[in-house]
């Protein structure tokens, strides 16, 4: 019965969809999509999201125990997939990795956070006009073809070879994904809006507050998640340089190589993955949250 | 605030909206209008037709301040112009009642005295009952009718149309066409509206005038006699089929 009557419901809603309830003029009709289509559809989407990549981790792991085997008395190279895992709960290591992580969280959030605000303000400067884009605009890019690299060393050697300088480097390398998104955003506003505002005599900032910025904002979160990851590659950069104050994943990671601890320096390298992962999640589940409803965040 | 009185008395007669030999230069050189002259007085509907890329929608724009011509004088006798543009132009973040709220928020208005005038016109447009649905949620036809709304809450003296229905299929526009009339009939603008069909220009106007292709001009005006409000089967008496042959020549002949 139930299922009967969930396939009479999706015929009604595919039909729906056709002719479009919402496209008609009459606004009499308003569409309410029935839910049981669409929970038989959420769980064929879910299967479609996780499946495929599910099953490449699966292969990725199986070639891991091959080549592990494989090797034979050089299986240090490659470790065992669960002997790898097991270092995240072994009190000799679990500790310092989990403790280096929380840090190395810390270290990108924050340089995240200084992006941001330096990156949006930076962006609705050179909005202001098109001669002060022109003058900036060329350092933005400048800063994203610098090899980071090349200049960490010089970060220690003016902020010091702490939090400080660690934060510097996520900064440097996370702005640009900021700066670019945020200025497309800004400009991307429809001129007749623009038209709009301006016949109703609105100033230079009630446009900006009322219009350019919302309008911004799904490129603002899709620079985020960009700015994100690249956060956490900074973090990490940092902290594999800069070794004074609480180590880092990039500190664990510098000391498991230099120690050949390949079992220890594998659980961090997917800790680090981890947290850029969780990272880009959070920032695409937030975008979503803001803007999902009327912008397809995605 | 005596002299805005006293002028509005002298321009009750006068024209509301008045071009003097309005002439239209870009700085690539093309000429978009040519020695325009039009006078707009409460209580008339002007449609401008004209082939595509004539300088129509110029003549809007010079209307409202967005360009000023290169040329001739403008007069305005009013500050209250709704302009009703080709897209809706909503904003995608705001809600239908925000959306109409939103010029009068521009204009400082305190929020429970806009949101009073937004419901108004929102009920005025037919829109009743989406009031919290976003653009993507509604037709192209109920977007525009959010864009009248938004427009009507300045309660305007002069309303400018920029081909707002050119994109709507023909059932629908027919219905905004009748929505307009009724909105003109009941709140007395003067109603500037740009098209290309010349149906809906004779259906909706008291006056036709006819633009000619680059530069732009006008080259004919036909007074439109049928009666205020009008019955939507007018559009197929013979008389109706006439008068819209003639401008179709008109137009032709311009082009």
């Amino acid at each position: 019965m139930a299922t009967d009557e969930a396939t009479t419901t999706s015929a009604v809603a595919d039909d729906t969809a056709g002719t479009g309830a919402a496209t008609s003029d009459n606004p009499a009709t308003a569409s309410a999509a029935p839910a049981a289509t669409k929970a038989r559809k959420k769980g064929q989407s879910r299967w479609l999201t996780w499946g495929p990549p599910l099953g490449i981790a699966a292969l990725l792991v199986a070639a891991a125990y091959i080549a592990n085997a494989a090797l034979g008395d050089r299986s240090f190279l490659l470790p065992a997939p669960h002997a790898v895992l097991s270092k995240l709960w072994d009190p000799s290591s679990a500790p310092d990795i989990w403790t280096a992580m929380w840090r190395t969280t810390v270290v990108s959030l924050t340089g995240l956070a200084i992006a941001m605000v330096i990156g949006v303000s930076w962006a609705i400067i050179m909005n202001q006009t098109k001669w002060m884009e022109r003058a900036l605009f060329p350092y933005a890019v400048m800063l994203q073809a610098i090899p980071i690299l090349a200049i960490t060393p010089l970060i220690g050697f003016w902020f010091g070879y702490d939090f400080t300088a660690r934060v510097v480097v996520c900064v440097i390398i996370a702005l640009f994904p900021m700066v670019s998104n945020t200025l497309f955003g800004l400009q991307s506003v429809e001129r007749g809006m623009r038209e709009l505002f301006q016949l109703q005599g609105a100033s230079r900032g009630t446009v900006l507050r009322k219009l350019e910025l919302p309008a911004a904002m799904p490129a603002i979160f899709a620079g985020m998640r960009i700015s994100a990851g690249l956060s956490v590659v900074g973090a990490i950069v940092g902290e594999f340089f800069f070794q004074r104050g609480t180590p880092g994943i990039g500190s664990l990671i510098n000391k498991y190589s230099a120690r050949l601890l390949s079992e220890e320096l594998f659980a961090s390298v997917l800790v680090a993955s981890l947290l850029g992962v969780a990272i880009f999640l959070f920032f695409g589940w937030l975008g979503k949250r803001a803007v999902g409803k009327w912008y397809d965040f995605g | 605030m005596t002299t805005t009185d006293t002028t509005s008395v002298h321009t009750r007669a006068a024209s509301l909206l008045s071009f003097d030999d309005v002439e239209m230069t870009f700085p690539d050189g093309t000429v978009a209008l040519h020695s325009v002259n039009l006078d707009l007085k409460r209580g008339e509907f002007v449609t401008v037709v004209g082939p595509s890329g004539c300088g129509k929608s110029t003549l809007l724009r010079i209307a409202s301040g967005l360009e000023t011509p290169s040329h001739g004088e403008v007069a305005l006798a009013t500050d209250r112009i709704g302009y009703v543009f080709q897209d809706a132009t909503l904003l995608p973040w705001r809600t239908t009642r925000r959306n109409v709220e939103l010029l009068a928020e521009l204009h400082g208005e305190a929020k429970d005295r806009r949101a009073a005038a937004a419901q108004e016109t929102i009920d005025l447009v037919g829109l009743t009952g989406f009031e919290d649905h976003l653009p993507r949620q509604l037709s192209g036809g109920m977007r525009m009718r959010a864009s009248l709304a938004r427009s009507l809450t300045l309660d305007p003296e002069v309303f400018l149309f920029d081909e707002p229905f050119g994109a709507l299929d023909e059932i629908t526009r027919e219905r905004l066409n009748d929505e307009v009339l009724r909105l003109f009939t009941e709140k007395k603008f003067a109603g500037l509206f740009i098209t290309h069909s010349v149906s809906e220009a004779v259906y909706l106007s008291t006056r036709v005038i006819v633009m000619s292709g680059r530069p732009g001009k006008f080259v004919a005006e036909f007074d439109v006699p049928f009666d205020m409000p009008r019955d939507p089967e007018i559009r197929f008496t013979p008389e109706f089929a006439e008068l819209v042959g003639e401008v179709s020549h008109a137009l032709r002949e311009a082009h």
